[in-house]
C-alpha cells in the first residue's frame, strides 16, 4: 500500500513537471491555454491525492479550488480574453525552443541536487515532491522570463504558483491558513492582472510587453 | 470574540481594517482625506501605546522588542503620510489630474496598506506574514497605476510580475521553512510560530533552511530593493503618486527588510547552517555601489530619490549583514533616519512637481529663489539623506563604517567608496535644482509644510542628542539581531 501511494503521488507530481515543459515550446496562444489546463487538472489530482494519503479532508478543498478555479474559470476567461483582443498568432519565443528545453533540463537537474541532498533525512515522498515543486517554479520562471506577450507570462506566473501548491500539499500537516491563502490571492492576483490587461489594452493596441518599454525614456 | 478579548494589537489592526470599508463608501474628498488622517493618527496612537503596555501574544499577533520598533516608526509615518497626501490630493482634485471616485478609491487603499503592512509586523508566524505582505504588494500595485498613463501602467505592471515573482520565492522558502521544523514541532501551526520555531532552530534540518533562506532573501529582497531584483522599484516610485512613493520608499521596504531579520535571527540560532551575513553583504554592497553609479543618470527627480533608497537599503542590509551590537545599532538607526527623511523628501518632491508642473530635473530650477520654503525644505533634505552632519544620517552612516572598520577593513573601502559616490550625485543634481534663474511655471500651491519639517525636525535632533531611553532600547533590539 505504501509503495502504491508514493508510486501514484510520484506520477502526478512528475505529470505536473512533464505539463511546465510542454508549456515552455507551445508557440501559439490558445495551445499555451491549452497545457495550463491540463496542469491545473494534474495538480488537482495531485491534491486530491495528498489528502487521501494524509488522511487530511481539508486539502481536498484545495484540490477543488485548484480543479475548478485553475482548469475551468481561468482558462476560460483567458480564452475569451484572447479571442477579444484577436493575438491567436504566434508568440515569439526569445532565443529558440531548443535553447530554452536545455535550460529547462538544467534547471531540473539544479532542483534535484539543491533538495534531495539537503533533505536526505526526510520522508522520502516529501524530499520527492519538494524537488519536482522546486522544478515546476523553476521552469515557470523560465517561462516567465522567455516569453514577452502579456498573456503568456500570466500563464507563467500561474503555472510557478501551481509548484508552490504542490510544496505547500507536500509538507505534511501544513496549516490550512496557508493553502486557502493562497488559492485566494491566485484569485486576487488574477483580479489584478485581468484589470490591468483590460487597461493595457485601452491604450495600446497590443499586449507585447515590448511595447511597454518603448514609453519608458528615463535616461538621459 | 467578544470586546474584553480585543487586545491594543488587535485594535491597533482593526482600525485600518474598519476604515477601508468606511471611505471605500463614503463620497466627497474632503471629508474622507480627514478622516483618512484622524484614523491613520488613531492607529499610531495605539502603537505610541505598546510601548507602554504591551499585550501578551496571541493566537496570531504577538509584539517583541523587534517588531514595535518597526510599528512604531511605519504608524508614524504612515500618519505624516496621511496629513501630507490631503493636501497633495486636494491639489490633483483642481487639477483634474484625480477624478473624486478615485480619489473615495485611493484613501480606503491607502488604509488597507496601512493595514497590511501592519499585520505583517505584528504576525506571529510565518504563513500569516506572507500573506500580509503579498497584501501589500496588490494594493501598492493598485495604487502606482491609479493615474492610468502609459507610463504609469508599465510600471504597475512591472511592479506586478517582479512583486509577485518575489512573494512566490518567499512563500517557497517559507515552506521549506515548515519542513524543517517539522520534524522537531510536530505538524500544524506550531511548527510556523516565531517564538517556537526560535526555541527549537538549533534542532532543524540545516540543509533544507540553507536552501530556504537563499529564497527567503531572494523573495523579500526583491521587496526590499536590493539590486539586481531591483528594477520594478525606481518606475513605482516614479509613476504613482508622491503620497505612495513616501510610503513604499519609508515603509514597505522596511517591512520587507523586516522579514528578511526574523528569518536571519532564525538561522543563527542554528549552528549548523550557512551564516547569512556574508549574503546580505554582499547584496547590499552591491546595491549601493550600483545605485551610487546609477543616481547620476536620472533626469526625473522622483526616480532620483527612488534610486537614493535603493542605495540607503543596501546600507542598512550592510551593517545588518555585518551584524555584532554596534553594526546592528547603526543599522536600526540609519533604518530609522533613512524613513524619516526619504519620505520627507517626498513630501518637497510631490509639492515641487505639483508647483512647477513636471518631473524632469532639467526644467526644475530656482526653487530657492520661486519657492523658498519648499526649495530649501528640499535642499535640507538632500543633505540630510546625502549624510552631511550635523543631521542624524550622518551619525549612523559614521557609526556604519566605524563598525566594519573595526571588524573588516577592507569591506570599510567598497563602503565608503559607495557614499563618496552618492554623496557627489545628490549635491550635483540639488545644486541644479535648488539654485539659478527660475525658466519654468511657478505656481503657487497651498502646501502644508508640516509634516516636512517635522520630519527634519527629528532628524537634527537625532543627530545633535539621542536620548538615552531610545539608546538602551535600540541596544537592546541590536542583542536580539545577533
Amino acid at each position: 500500500m505504501k509503495q502504491l501511494y508514493f508510486d501514484v503521488a510520484h506520477l502526478l507530481a512528475g505529470g505536473l513537471v512533464l505539463a511546465s515543459f510542454v508549456l515552455l515550446y507551445q508557440d501559439r496562444m490558445s495551445g499555451l491555454i491549452n497545457v495550463f489546463t491540463v496542469q491545473a487538472i494534474l495538480l488537482s489530482f495531485s491534491v486530491g491525492w495528498q489528502a487521501h494519503i494524509q488522511r487530511a479532508p481539508h486539502l481536498y478543498v484545495t484540490a477543488a479550488i485548484a480543479l475548478i478555479f485553475k482548469a475551468l474559470v481561468i482558462p476560460l476567461s483567458l480564452q475569451n480574453m484572447i479571442e477579444r483582443m484577436r493575438i491567436h498568432r504566434e508568440i515569439e519565443v526569445v532565443g529558440g525552443i531548443g535553447m530554452t528545453m536545455l535550460l529547462g533540463i538544467a534547471l531540473v537537474a539544479l532542483s534535484l541536487v539543491v533538495v534531495l541532498p539537503a533533505t536526505a533525512a526526510a520522508d522520502p515522498l516529501a524530499r520527492e515532491d519538494i524537488a519536482f515543486a522546486l522544478s515546476v517554479v523553476l521552469l515557470g520562471l523560465l517561462m516567465m522570463v522567455t516569453r514577452r506577450n502579456a498573456v503568456s507570462q500570466v500563464i507563467g506566473f500561474m503555472s510557478l504558483e501551481n509548484g508552490l501548491i504542490l510544496a505547500a500539499t507536500g509538507a505534511k500537516g501544513m496549516p490550512f491558513v496557508v493553502e486557502i491563502s493562497v488559492a485566494f490571492s491566485v484569485l486576487i492576483a488574477f483580479i489584478v492582472i485581468g484589470i490591468f490587461l483590460f487597461r493595457i489594452r485601452e491604450r495600446f493596441d497590443t499586449v507585447d510587453l515590448q511595447e511597454l518599454d518603448r514609453v519608458r525614456g528615463d535616461q538621459r | 470574540m467578544t470586546l474584553a478579548h480585543l487586545d491594543l494589537a488587535s485594535i491597533l489592526l482593526a482600525i485600518p481594517a474598519v476604515m477601508t470599508l468606511v471611505l471605500a463608501v463614503l463620497p466627497g474628498y474632503r471629508l474622507t482625506s480627514q478622516l483618512n488622517v484622524a484614523a491613520s493618527g488613531l492607529t499610531f496612537l495605539c502603537a505610541a501605546w505598546l510601548l507602554f503596555q504591551r499585550p501578551p501574544a496571541g493566537r496570531y499577533l504577538f509584539v517583541d522588542d523587534l517588531n514595535i520598533v518597526f510599528v512604531v516608526l511605519s504608524t508614524f509615518i504612515g500618519f505624516t503620510t496621511s496629513a501630507f497626501s490631503a493636501s497633495y490630493i486636494g491639489h490633483e482634485i483642481e487639477t483634474g489630474k484625480l477624478t473624486s471616485a478615485y480619489v473615495r478609491f485611493y484613501h480606503a487603499i491607502y488604509q488597507a496598506l496601512m493595514f497590511a503592512m501592519n499585520l505583517a509586523l505584528l504576525a506571529s508566524n510565518i504563513g500569516l506574514m506572507w500573506v500580509a505582505v503579498e497584501m501589500a504588494t496588490l494594493t501598492t500595485v493598485v495604487m502606482v497605476g491609479i493615474y492610468r498613463t502609459a507610463e504609469a501602467l508599465e510600471a504597475a505592471w512591472k511592479y506586478f510580475i517582479l512583486g509577485s515573482v518575489g512573494i512566490a520565492l518567499a512563500l517557497f522558502g517559507t515552506i521549506l521553512v515548515y519542513m524543517s521544523a517539522e520534524p522537531v514541532l510536530g505538524q500544524g501551526y506550531d511548527a510556523m510560530v516565531w517564538t517556537s520555531l526560535l526555541q527549537q532552530a538549533a534542532r532543524f534540518n540545516p540543509g533544507l533552511l540553507n536552501v530556504a533562506f537563499v529564497f527567503l532573501i531572494l523573495g523579500y529582497g526583491t521587496k526590499v530593493g536590493l539590486v539586481p531584483m531591483h528594477a520594478w522599484l525606481p518606475d513605482a516610485h516614479a509613476e504613482g503618486p508622491t503620497p505612495i512613493s513616501a510610503v513604499l520608499s519609508g515603509l514597505l521596504l522596511n517591512v520587507a527588510l523586516y522579514a528578511v531579520l526574523r528569518f536571519k535571527i532564525l538561522l543563527a540560532a542554528n549552528t549548523a547552517v550557512i551564516s547569512p551575513g556574508p549574503l546580505m553583504v554582499t547584496l547590499g554592497l552591491t546595491s549601493l555601489i550600483f545605485s551610487g553609479f546609477m543616481l547620476y543618470r536620472r533626469d526625473d527627480i522622483k526616480r532620483l530619490f527612488a534610486y537614493s533608497s535603493i542605495e540607503h537599503m543596501g546600507i542598512i542590509t550592510f551593517a545588518f549583514g555585518m551584524g555584532g551590537p554596534l553594526a546592528n545599532f547603526a543599522g536600526l538607526l540609519h533604518m530609522t533616519m533613512h524613513s524619516l527623511t526619504k519620505s520627507s523628501i517626498f513630501f518637497a518632491v510631490g509639492h515641487i512637481a505639483q508647483a512647477k508642473g513636471t518631473q524632469k530635473i532639467a526644467k526644475i530650477s530656482g526653487l530657492t529663489g520661486s519657492h523658498p520654503v519648499i526649495g530649501w525644505g528640499l535642499v535640507a533634505g538632500v543633505m540630510a539623506i546625502a549624510g552631511l552632519p550635523p543631521l542624524g544620517i550622518f551619525m549612523s552612516e559614521f557609526l556604519v563604517v566605524s563598525s566594519t572598520f573595526s571588524r573588516q577593513p577592507l569591506l570599510a573601502i567598497p563602503l565608503v567608496f559607495g557614499l563618496l559616490i552618492a554623496f557627489g550625485a545628490l549635491l550635483l543634481r540639488v545644486i541644479e535644482m535648488a539654485f539659478g534663474e527660475s525658466t519654468s511655471q511657478a505656481d503657487e500651491t497651498k502646501a502644508s509644510t508640516v509634516p516636512l519639517f517635522a520630519h527634519l525636525s527629528l532628524v537634527l535632533l537625532a543627530g545633535l542628542y539621542l536620548p538615552p531611553h531610545l539608546v538602551a532600547w535600540f541596544q537592546n533590539v541590536a542583542r536580539l539581531l545577533g
